[in-house]
């Protein structure tokens, strides 16, 4: 590749960022319903009473079990055929947000086990019911013991993205698929260029996860990165 | 009235029955130490009185509430009941402070400016002021435990019970610890301490009680139990437990 490729390249940037764009905005949707639903599968695995635990437990091992393209066909044409129109866009985010959940269920599962049960009967000798002492001292060490596990999930999320160009959002990976069509020659170059940009937004969603973390640290606690 | 009755208490883990038929009663101000041989049920007794375990069998009244009633709202007396743990139980991700505040804002629903007022001074009782934007793990094993009695001290408890409160300290943390608790008792405060500490029975204790098997064995002022024991086993095991943890503090 030499250099006058990449002015070819040049002007078709805004067309990929414009894609790109979707991807971040699949990745915001996927990633706070993943997070929603990955906290609350997580509290009933931990803490309710054993049938109900079953059935999330049966609810992960299907998200986790189910190859991520599959989910979104079955998401995509699933809801149709059920007489429930969603657009690509939509079903994507719920297949990979609910993918998502169940691996963040397990992040957080882990964490709600780790923090010592002597904590919860403190609170709840205080007079705090197990709700309330479960959203006053188990939530906010969970979530903070979280976050590295988390950080990974995210990674991988915001890659998975691409997947939903399988069900005809426009995202990055159709932009490109569109440039090449025009001009086959630029193939090589144009997914280079979604690599590069997929290294430097990974890059900074991982900065700013360590950013938080470290804010987030409890001076003296160890076991905190 | 009594401030506390426990009468006929039994509670049984799988086929093992760890409380078999306990009654006590406390009045308001009274000190009562506790003591026995490991696994004899002296934790599973204070838990079972604001029921963080729930008891088999028998009944708790804290003044005329019956706390093992169904129709008790449980939170609103384990308010009332403050609860010492062997391991201190702080929450790690908040302050000293914060943990002083929590049941104050969370329980009590105190405007943040009282509670921060209310939970100084109990830290300030337990002489820990400075300490107060400290966390847990940035506080030694003695301050840890201050912090949890300033926490329990902060809800106005009727009635403060303490497990083992300095089983977990280093020798040299322990007196700090008993000395805030003498100072409470001295104050009036209504305890049961769950402690092999003999110095802190002799010279703060109302009453000490001496369980083994799931029962009370014997009970008596720390006089009569150290001088003459009604049951030979309790001097025996009381002549052991000097020997072992001295009656220096
Ligand atoms: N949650 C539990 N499940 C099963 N068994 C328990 C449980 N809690 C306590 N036990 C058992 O009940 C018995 C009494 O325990 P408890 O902790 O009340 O004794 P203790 O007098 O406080 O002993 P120690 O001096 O060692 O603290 C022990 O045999 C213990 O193994
Ligand atoms: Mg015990």
């Amino acid at each position: 590749m030499n250099l006058s490729v990449w002015t070819e390249v040049a002007p078709h940037a805004p067309v990929l960022l414009r894609g790109l764009l979707i991807n971040i905005q699949l990745l915001l949707g996927l990633i706070s319903l993943g997070l929603v639903v990955g906290v609350v599968t997580a509290l009933i695995e931990v803490y309710a009473p054993r049938p109900v635990g079953i059935a999330a437990g049966a609810y992960t091992w299907f998200f986790r079990g189910v190859p991520e393209i599959v989910l979104l066909f079955l998401f995509y044409f699933g809801l149709s055929q059920f007489g429930v129109p969603v657009s690509a866009f939509f079903a994507a985010v719920l297949a990979l947000g609910l993918r998502s959940s169940a691996y963040q269920a397990q992040i957080f599962r882990g964490a709600f086990q780790s923090i010592p049960h002597g904590q919860m009967m403190a609170a709840r000798a205080l007079g705090l019911g197990r709700l309330r002492a479960i959203v006053h001292v188990v939530l906010p060490q969970a979530l903070r013991l979280s976050l590295a596990g988390w950080s990974n999930e995210f990674s991988s999320v915001l890659k998975d993205t691409t997947l939903a160009w399988g069900i005809g959002v426009v995202e990055i990976m159709r932009q490109a698929s569109y440039i090449r069509a025009r001009n086959f020659t630029l193939t090589l170059p144009i997914y280079v260029t979604v690599a590069l940009m997929f290294l430097v937004l990974t890059y900074v969603g991982n900065l700013a996860i360590g950013l938080a973390e470290r804010k987030l640290r409890v001076p003296g606690l160890e076991g905190q990165r | 009235m009594a401030l506390l009755r426990v009468e006929n208490l039994h509670k049984r883990y799988g086929h093992e029955e760890v409380l078999k038929g306990v009654t006590l009663a406390q009045d308001a101000g009274e000190t009562k130490v506790v003591i026995g041989p490991s696994g004899t049920g002296k934790s599973t007794l204070l838990r079972c009185i604001n029921r963080l375990t729930e008891p088999d069998q028998g009944r708790v009244w804290l003044e005329d509430t019956e706390i093992t009633s169904r129709r008790t709202d449980i939170n609103r007396v384990r308010a009332k009941i403050g609860f010492v743990f062997q391991d201190f139980n702080l929450f790690t991700h908040l302050t000293a402070l914060d943990n002083v505040r929590l049941g104050l804002m969370k329980v009590r629903r105190m405007p943040r400016a009282a509670a921060t007022g209310r939970a100084m001074a109990e830290l300030e009782r337990v002489g820990l002021a400075a300490k107060a934007n400290a966390y847990p793990a940035q506080l030694s094993g003695g301050q840890q435990q201050r912090v949890s009695i300033a926490r329990a001290l902060a809800m106005d408890p009727k009635l403060i019970l303490f497990d083992e409160p300095t089983s977990a300290l280093d020798p040299e943390l322990i007196g700090e610890v008993l000395s805030v608790m003498i100072q409470l008792a001295r104050d009036g405060m209504t305890m049961i301490v769950v402690t092999h500490e003999m110095g802190f029975a002799r010279s703060v204790a109302d009453e000490i009680v001496f369980m083994e098997g799931g029962v009370i064995v014997e009970q008596g002022t720390p006089d009569k139990m150290f001088r003459s024991p009604e049951v030979p086993r309790t001097g025996e095991f009381l002549r052991k437990i000097s020997d072992l943890y001295g009656e220096s503090r």
